[in-house]
C-alpha cells in the first residue's frame, strides 16, 4: 500500500482510494446494510413463522402469538397434514395430493420442455416463408389470460374424453406452456453460430439428426433452466389442476386450499401450516439447489427482445 | 451454391401440429368466447346473436364493478410497489455488499412459491385473531387494530401487500442484471465530475434500464390479469365480494353459476382493458427505442 502526497488518500493495491473502506463502516454503508437486513427480515419472516407454527401444539398456539418461539417442537402436525387432515370429503391428508402433483409435473414438464426445444430449434434454423408469423402467433399466446380460453378448452377436452383425467391435465400444461418454452429455446438457438448448422447440413444431416446429435447436446444449460421453470410453474399451478385434473388427481395446491379454506369446525393452524410447508418444499428446494439456473430462467423468460 | 433456405417441407410439416394446436387452443377458443359473449348462453351454449346485451348486463352487475375496480387498484399498486421495491433492492445489492448471495437468495425465494402458499401464509399472518394484530395487542398495545383482511374496504390492499412480497424478487433480479450491465466508465466519469450519486441514478441509470422496466411491467401485468390463485387462497374474494377480481368473477360465473354468456363478456372486457392499458405504454416505449 502506498501513500500519495495528499493527506487522507490511500491508494491501495487495486489503484483505488481505499481510505476508510477496508475495515471501517462509513455511515452510508451502515444504512445500506440496515436497509438490506430489514428487507431480508420482511421476506424471511413469513416463512419462519409458518415453520414455527407448524411445529407447535395447538395449546401453544392458543396461548401465544405468531412470533412466540416454540417451546417444545412436535412434528405431529406434519404427520397429520400428510395423512390425516381433511381435504373436502376425504380425510387422507395431502399426501395423495403430493403424489398427484408428482404424476402431473414430471410428464408435463418433460413434454413441454421437449416440444419447446424442438419447436425452438426448427424456428431458429429452418427459416421459411411464414416462420416469423408462426413465432409471433406463439409469442402472443403467452399473454392470453386463461380465463378467456378456459371454458372452450373444457369443452374441447370433454369432446375428446380427456377432461378430468391425468392425461388431460398433462396435455393442458404442455399446450399452455408451449409458447413460453418455444420462445426460450428459439432465443437460445438463435445465439448458436449458424456455421455449425450449415456444416452439419453439408455433411448430409437432416432436420431430426441435427437436433438430436448436435443441438440437444449443446443445450444442457438451457434445458436445465427450462426444466426448473416448468417444474416450478406446473407444481405451483392451481386453476388448471382444479378444473382439468379430476377429483382423484387434484394436485397438492388444490388440496392445500381446500384444507385451509374449506374445512368445517375448528381450524388446526399447526396442521394448516405444516400442509403449507409440505406444498412449498419441493419448489423451495429446487430454488435453493439451482441458484443461478433459477435466475437464468427468469431472465431468459423475460428478455423477449 | 445450394440455397440454405429452400422449401423446407420437413420443417413446415414438423411445425404443423404445434401451429394447429396453437390456433385451436389459443385463438380458436378466444374467438369462440368472444362470440359467446354476444349470445344469451347460460349453462349451455346458445348461438343466437344478441349483440352487446351481456355487456350491458355485466356493467349492471355490482360484483363485476367491484371486481373491475379492484383490478385497477390491485394492478396499479402492486406493479408500482413491486417496481419500486425491486429496483431499490437491486440498487442496494449492486453496491458491492458482502454476503450478496445470501441477500439475493432471501429476497428471491418467495417467487418460487405458489400463490396459494403465499395467500395461505399471509392470510394467517394478517388474521386479526391470531396474527399481527393479536401479537401487537399481546405486548401491551391493546387498541392496535390491523384487521384489513376482514374489512370490505381494505381487503384488497392486503392482496397488494402479499403480491409485492411475492414478486419484488423478480423485479430485483431483472434490474440487477441491468445494473450489472452498465459500463463502469459511467460511474468513474461521474465520480470525476463530482456528480452526486442520486443524480446519476435518476438521470442516467434509470433511463438506461427502460427496457427492463418495460419487461417487468408487462410480466407483472400479465400476472395481475391472470390473478386468481392469490385471491382464492388469501381472502376467497371476500369478505363477501369485496376483494373479488375479474379473473375470479369469470371462472366462478362460468363454472359455478353456469352463466357462460356473462362470464365470456367479463373475460373479453378483461383482455380488452389490459390491452388498452398496456398499448399506449408499449407504443411510447417502442417508438422511443427507434429514436
Amino acid at each position: 500500500m502506498s501513500k500519495s502526497n495528499k493527506p487522507g488518500v490511500k491508494i491501495g493495491a487495486n489503484g483505488r482510494n481505499t481510505k476508510g473502506s477496508s475495515y471501517g463502516l462509513s455511515p452510508a454503508r451502515f444504512v445500506l446494510y440496515a436497509f438490506l437486513i430489514l428487507a431480508a427480515c420482511f421476506f424471511a419472516i413469513p416463512l419462519l413463522i409458518i415453520l414455527m407454527t407448524s411445529v407447535k401444539s395447538m395449546d401453544e398456539i392458543r396461548a401465544g402469538s405468531i412470533f412466540t418461539l416454540p417451546s417444545a417442537i412436535t412434528f405431529e402436525p406434519w404427520a397429520k397434514a400428510w395423512s390425516g387432515a381433511c381435504t373436502g370429503l376425504d380425510c387422507k391428508g395431502i399426501g395423495p395430493g403430493f403424489l398427484n402433483s408428482i404424476r402431473i409435473v414430471i410428464p408435463g414438464m418433460l413434454l413441454s420442455v421437449l416440444i419447446g426445444a424442438f419447436n425452438g430449434y426448427v424456428l431458429a434454423f429452418w427459416r421459411f416463408r411464414g416462420s416469423g408469423l408462426v413465432l409471433t402467433l406463439l409469442m402472443l399466446g403467452i399473454f392470453i389470460p386463461y380465463q378467456i380460453i378456459l371454458y372452450p378448452l373444457v369443452k374441447i377436452f370433454s369432446a375428446v374424453g380427456m377432461y378430468g383425467t391425468l392425461l388431460g391435465i398433462i396435455v393442458i400444461h404442455a399446450v399452455l406452456g408451449m409458447p413460453m418454452m418455444t420462445l426460450i429455446f428459439r432465443n437460445f438457438y438463435s445465439a448458436i453460430p449458424v456455421e455449425l448448422f450449415k456444416a452439419a447440413r453439408i455433411d448430409g444431416a437432416g432436420l431430426f439428426r441435427i437436433f438430436v446429435s448436435i443441438m440437444l447436446p449443446l443445450s444442457t444449460n438451457i434445458l436445465v433452466v427450462a426444466v426448473i421453470l416448468q417444474f416450478t410453474h406446473i407444481w405451483n399451478d392451481y386453476l388448471l389442476g382444479l378444473i382439468f385434473a379430476g377429483r382423484e388427481n387434484w394436485p397438492m395446491t388444490v388440496q392445500l386450499n381446500t384444507l385451509v379454506n374449506a374445512s368445517m369446525g375448528e381450524q388446526e393452524y399447526n396442521v394448516n401450516m405444516a400442509a403449507t410447508m409440505l406444498t412449498a418444499l419441493p419448489t423451495l428446494l429446487v430454488y435453493f439447489l439451482s441458484g443461478r439456473y433459477f435466475v437464468s430462467g427468469i431472465t431468459a423468460g423475460a428478455v423477449k427482445g | 451454391m445450394p440455397s440454405f433456405f429452400p422449401r423446407h417441407a420437413t420443417a413446415k410439416m414438423v411445425l404443423l401440429p404445434a401451429v394447429l394446436v396453437t390456433l385451436v387452443c389459443f385463438y380458436g377458443t378466444s374467438l369462440w368466447t368472444i362470440y359467446i359473449s354476444m349470445t344469451p348462453s347460460e349453462m349451455l351454449p346458445n348461438y343466437k346473436f344478441v349483440g352487446l346485451q351481456q355487456y350491458i348486463r355485466l356493467f349492471h352487475t355490482p360484483r363485476w364493478d367491484t371486481a373491475y375496480a379492484n383490478m385497477a387498484i390491485f394492478g396499479i399498486l402492486m406493479i408500482s410497489g413491486t417496481l419500486l421495491l425491486g429496483t431499490f433492492l437491486a440498487i442496494l445489492i449492486d453496491s458491492k455488499v458482502r454476503f450478496e448471495g445470501v441477500f439475493r437468495t432471501i429476497l428471491l425465494y418467495p417467487l418460487s412459491m405458489s400463490f396459494i402458499v403465499t395467500g395461505v401464509a399471509w392470510q394467517w399472518l394478517l388474521s386479526p385473531t391470531t396474527g399481527i394484530e393479536h401479537f401487537v395487542r399481546s405486548i401491551g398495545w391493546s387498541d392496535f387494530s390491523f384487521d384489513w383482511i376482514v374489512q370490505p374496504e381494505r381487503a384488497i390492499y392486503t392482496l397488494v401487500f402479499a403480491g409485492v412480497w411475492h414478486s419484488s424478487g423478480l423485479v430485483m433480479v431483472l434490474m440487477l442484471s441491468g445494473l450489472r450491465g452498465i459500463d463502469q466508465e459511467i460511474w468513474r466519469a461521474s465520480q470525476v465530475e463530482g456528480i452526486p450519486k442520486i443524480k446519476v441514478y435518476l438521470h442516467i441509470v434509470l433511463p438506461m434500464l427502460r427496457p427492463l422496466i418495460l419487461t417487468s411491467v408487462v410480466l407483472l401485468t400479465t400476472a395481475v390479469v391472470k390473478g386468481y390463485d392469490l385471491v382464492v387462497a388469501m381472502t376467497g374474494g371476500g369478505p363477501g365480494y369485496a376483494s373479488d377480481l375479474p379473473g375470479l368473477f369469470v371462472v366462478s360465473t362460468a363454472f359455478e353459476r353456469s352463466n357462460i354468456g356473462l362470464a365470456s363478456a367479463g373475460a373479453v372486457v378483461m383482455v380488452v382493458s389490459i390491452v388498452a392499458a398496456l398499448a399506449p405504454y408499449l407504443y411510447i416505449e417502442i417508438s422511443r427505442k427507434d429514436k
